[in-house]
């Protein structure tokens, strides 16, 4: 799985700008689906299996862009000034390096080193060895991603971008290892949700389920002097959601995938993340209400060039989802 | 007229003494959100001879439908927002005066020292501020707060107003030279390009035009117009801040300028609220080129428009925004070319005789 | 004759936060299963309950919304038998110290707020507020123990119990919003003896405090006319003094701005005048911070009223308000859906 979720986050793409990822991920699921669409906010929508009496239309939903900047501005000497593209800090961005969508690579500088505390956006520049607008390959409203390889420690994985991309892998990975399910699951790779769930919004409309899964990332508490304290740590197993800042999972399904993964012996953690929302809301609200849940994959450092995740989380979160979709969803 | 037997004919609206009129009469209304009746009746008398269905919705919303000919037509929604910022009465103090709320984003230091007209009466007001003999350097400083503010209507006001009364700046609409002088270019300009559009209706497409309500309060005419229009794609017609002025610093240039007056219809590459269908803007870039329409990318960035609800409506409308620049947006005097307005208008008019199903037809690719 | 602290009681008493509102739906489902032709549960847990209007069909529909969750707080981690909470919905965290609480694990747990002493701290807290995340529940029972009966997400409610106060003042957390679910329990009382054209739907809706789920969800389906939201809104007292808070126990707010519909708000206030029932103009310039501004937008949009029960000290666990205005409440609503003759959808326009 590693080289899927490498060739994965390694791809440009970030909210709005979805087309090469998607291309990637239609490779990835070849044959594997039943049935592949995409929809007017671009995302792509993979079907697999047919609904019996016991089976529910799930929709699973993984989202595939990326937070990136925009470009605003282009001086006299062919630096640029940008915007965020999602939730993107200035912290993060100094030194950094970016990948256009049309290849142009870049670096971030500072106006002044003395901005350092208070330092915002408007105080940062692209670098992409311009030396006026005449020459520069970049225009307004051009936009790019962080550039960072993907690096394998080992048992843990580093990259930029794992969010949300390795749940894509691990979308990818379950819709091709269900082998019999009872249920018409949806896989919906959506689009734009760092900038407002847009593509799950939309897509949850169109695919109108009977429940629903979030794929993401949550933050782990297990760094030095990580506050407020969280109780998830890398290595202790995919998290069950009970709940994030923008929704609240349906307590009968979390009691359902606590269960699920207690008979199948897999690892498992609970999940309260105080400050991040996911596409589970987007689904939860849909129509008439979808009870919706979410399996989270436990993550440091996220939305900086070097999220760090656990292969055994991954893993693990692959087989969860698998064995949830493999029999009947019973809601009490 | 053009050569290309794929653009539909159709006249080609301009700006003239009946279009600076209508714009006059909008601009010198009182339309608050929640409160939009005078704009709203002006809209439904300038639509109802030329629409072939003309509703009002549950939230106020004026929707006009008209319909094109031929087979497989594309249903082109546009919203303008009919509603501008202000205020509401919400206290009347025992000494005559009356505290007020802000509606929709207005920075607390445009308050004093302004003309006001309260209520469907446009009764005058004024929002007097201390004299400045009676100030301290330091207090100069600070920024007077809303709530001490008062408007003031003479002592014999009496039960005229009453708390839950809208009011507005009571700036009068001007030409003066190149520029159009009034409250509420945002949107009135985008009502009246509406209005316009709706008249000279192209064939080709389904024009489905919504004169939305609560804009400035967080897009919400939109949402349930959207909903119920259910069309193939959408353009929010809209005016946006030009802060085209000059930095303090002169060799530092002014990089957040979002848009510049002059320079043409401002076309939406991404807001706040929207990224917008790289189709939509390829359709305006290619329609400016091709009628010699100036144009501009408005900076990326802040801001939204209804295109921000309308795209997440149902399965999803792939959308766009274009607007007039305008100077001093969300104040009591706001300024924009009579140039700009124009062009705006044509580059709406030239897109939309553009369009065609096969626009639409493939992936949504950026 | 529905006793009205009774069935208060019993719906204070019950736990029920936002996402997590079984317990309380059981209590308001017992209570309107004798007033209701049908009930039901919304795929995320709201109470939707049909009293069929008398009316020919097809009759149209009108929805009351009270939400029922209540605001409280959820594990986030637990640390020697000491357990951390976040918040569900808004709370000040100034009022938590020394507070008395109830960990919902796998059995109720007694439990009380404690404040560390500013030695156990970061320097910075000095001797001011303590924010939520440096608090700790303590449950009285050993790590072992605590282990083995709370995990993380476990919701922790207030545990103060309802208090009746003179002038027929009753006190007590969770008042938001369950008063509103008394008020509409009763309109639902005084329909049994009303001819009424319409459909009435009353919903107990779930999640307000957090996401506005069960306002944005139940009206999909439900597909109403027009809607009543009722929620409590801001009472004069400590604290609160300016033009957003109504007087204590003189009577109903009518909410009053872009989220209702001035025609509703016009009929409402008629009645209120014909029956005598006190009333003040709740002036909402920009949202009402209630259920309506997700009911107004749903699909081709509704028009709203929203009512309010005047309380004081909102969000606390000493909410207070009037038996008085709930009983108004009830009664106006119910004098209000009364009324209602089939072709009044045709009046709810925007013509003035």
């Amino acid at each position: 799985m590693k080289s899927l979720i490498k060739q994965l986050v390694e791809t440009p793409g970030p909210s709005g700008f979805e087309y090469e990822i998607r291309d990637v991920i239609r490779e990835a699921i070849g044959e594997a689906a039943d049935e592949i669409r995409v929809d007017a906010l671009g995302s792509l929508i993979a079907k697999k299996g047919k609904k019996t009496e016991q089976g529910l239309r799930v929709m699973i939903s993984a989202h595939i862009d990326e937070i990136g900047l925009m470009v605003t501005h282009i001086d006299d000497n062919g630096f640029l000034r940008f915007t965020n593209i999602g939730g993107v800090s200035p912290m993060t961005c100094y030194g950094g390096r970016v990948l256009f969508m049309n290849g142009t690579r870049g670096v971030i500088g500072m106006d002044s080193i003395e901005k350092g505390k208070t330092l915002k956006l408007t105080d940062l520049f692209i670098d992409v060895g311009a030396t006026s607008k005449d020459n520069c390959p970049v225009k307004v409203g051009d936009v790019c991603g962080f550039d960072r390889p993907f690096l394998d420690l080992g048992k843990r994985m580093v990259a930029k971008s794992m969010d949300d991309r390795v749940a894509a892998a691990v979308a990818i990975e379950v819709l091709k290892r269900l082998e019999s399910t009872p249920h018409e699951v949806h896989f919906v790779f959506s689009t734009q949700e760092e900038v407002g769930l847009s593509g799950a919004t939309t897509a949850a409309y169109g695919v109108d389920p009977d429940l629903g899964f979030a794929i993401d990332v949550t933050r782990s508490g297990d760094t030095p002097r990580f506050s407020p304290k969280m109780a998830t740590a890398l290595g202790d197993g995919p998290a069950i959601k009970v709940r994030d800042s923008s929704f609240i999972a349906d307590p009968r399904l979390v009691d359902w995938m606590i269960k699920t993964a207690e008979e199948a012996d897999i690892p498992y953690q609970l999940e309260v993340l105080e400050a991040g929302g996911t596409d589970g809301r987007a689904i939860q609200l849909t129509r008439g209400g979808v009870p919706a849940g979410c399996v989270s994959i436990a993550c440091r450092y996220i939305h900086s060039p070097s999220e760090m995740v656990d292969s055994d989380d991954v893993e693990n979160a692959v087989k969860l989802l698998v064995k949830l979709l493999s029999e009947p969803i019973v809601l009490k | 007229m053009t050569e290309n037997p794929k653009i539909t004919a159709s006249k080609v609206p301009e700006i003239g003494k009946s279009q600076f009129e209508l714009l006059e009469k909008l601009c010198n209304a009182t339309a608050v959100s929640g409160d939009e009746h005078e704009v709203r009746q002006i809209v439904l008398e300038e639509v109802k001879p030329v629409a072939d269905e003309v509703e009002v919705d549950a939230l106020g919303n004026v929707l006009a439908t008209r319909f094109g000919h031929g087979e497989n037509r594309v249903r082109v929604m546009l919203a303008a927002h009919m509603d501008e910022i202000g205020f509401m009465i919400v206290k009347k103090h025992d000494d005559n005066l009356f505290q007020f709320e802000r509606i929709g984003g207005i920075d607390e230091r445009q308050l004093p020292g302004k003309a006001v007209l309260v209520g469907r009466e446009h009764l005058s007001g004024v929002i007097g501020a201390k004299p400045i003999h009676m100030t301290t350097p330091d207090e100069r400083k600070k920024k007077i707060a809303v709530d001490s503010l008062r408007i003031d209507m003479g002592p014999e006001i009496g039960d005229k107003v009453k708390p839950g009364d809208r009011a507005t700046f009571a700036t009068r609409f001007k030409v003066v030279g190149p520029s159009i002088r009034a409250k509420a270019l945002d949107d009135r300009l985008g009502v009246a390009m509406l209005i316009e559009l709706l008249k000279h209706a192209p064939g080709n497409i389904d024009l489905l035009a919504a004169f939305t309500v609560q804009e400035e309060v967080g897009l919400r005419g939109a949402r349930v117009a959207a909903y119920r229009f259910n069309p193939d794609m959408a353009i929010a017609v809209d005016s946006t801040p030009a802060y085209d002025l000059p930095h303090w610093d002169d060799e530092d240039q002014n990089v957040q300028y979002n848009t510049r007056l002059d320079e043409g219809p401002a076309i939406y590459v991404m807001d706040r609220a929207t990224i917008a269908d790289r189709r939509l803007v390829t359709l305006l870039t290619d329609s400016a080129q091709e009628e010699d329409i100036p144009f501009q990318f408005r900076q990326p960035g802040g801001g939204g428009t209804d295109a921000g609800v309308i795209h997440k409506t149902r399965a999803g409308i792939p959308s766009i925004s274009v607007s007039v620049p305008s100077r001093y947006a969300h104040t009591a005097i706001g300024l924009a070319r009579i140039d700009d307005w124009a062009n705006t208008l044509r580059l709406l008019h030239a897109a939309l005789i553009r369009v065609t199903p096969d626009l639409l037809a493939g992936e949504r690719r950026g | 004759m529905i006793d009205l602290s009774d069935l208060l009681n019993k719906m204070l008493t019950a736990p029920g936060l936002s996402g997590y509102e079984s317990p309380i739906r059981e209590i308001i489902r017992e209570a309107w299963e004798p007033l209701t032709d049908d009930l039901s549960i919304s795929k995320i847990g709201s109470l939707h309950g049909l009293k069929v209007g008398q009316g020919d069909a097809p009759r149209r529909r009108v929805m009351i919304s009270a939400h029922m969750d209540a605001i409280g707080m959820m594990v986030t981690h637990i640390q020697d038998g000491f357990i951390r909470v976040t918040e569900i919905g808004g709370i000040d965290h100034r009022i938590l110290p020394g507070q008395p609480v109830i960990v919902h694990g796998r059995e109720d747990l007694p439990g009380i707020v404690a404040q560390p002493p500013g030695y156990l701290l970061p320097e910075s807290v000095g001797d001011g507020p303590v924010e939520m995340k440096y608090l700790l529940v303590d449950v009285g029972l050993r790590p072992g123990e605590v282990a083995e009966k709370v995990r993380v997400g476990d919701v922790v409610s207030y545990a103060q119990e309802p208090l009746a106060l003179t002038g027929e003042a009753l006190s007590g957390h969770t008042l938001d919003n369950r008063v509103s679910v008394a008020a509409t329990t009763l309109c639902l009382e005084a329909l049994q003896n009303c001819f009424h054209d319409w459909d009435v739907w009353a919903v107990a809706s779930a999640q307000e405090e957090e996401t506005l789920g069960g306002a944005f969800t139940s009206p999909f389906d439900i597909q109403p006319d027009i809607a009543i939201v009722i929620d409590v809104c801001f009472a004069q007292g400590t604290g609160s003094s300016d033009w957003r808070s109504l007087p204590f126990g003189e009577g109903v707010g009518l909410g009053y701005g872009p989220n209702i519909h001035p025609a509703l708000y016009d009929a409402f206030e008629k009645k209120a005048k014909e029956l005598e029932i006190p009333y003040h103009r709740d002036l909402m310039p920009k949202m009402s911070g209630t259920d309506a501004m997700a009911v107004q937008i749903v699909a081709e949009g509704i028009p709203c009223a929203v009512l309010g029960i005047p309380l004081r000290y909102m969000h606390t666990p000493v909410e207070t308000v009037s038996l008085k205005d709930i009983r108004r409440a009830g009664r106006l609503m119910a004098a209000f859906i009364a009324d209602l003759k089939p072709d009044a959808l045709d009046h709810i326009n925007w013509e003035e």
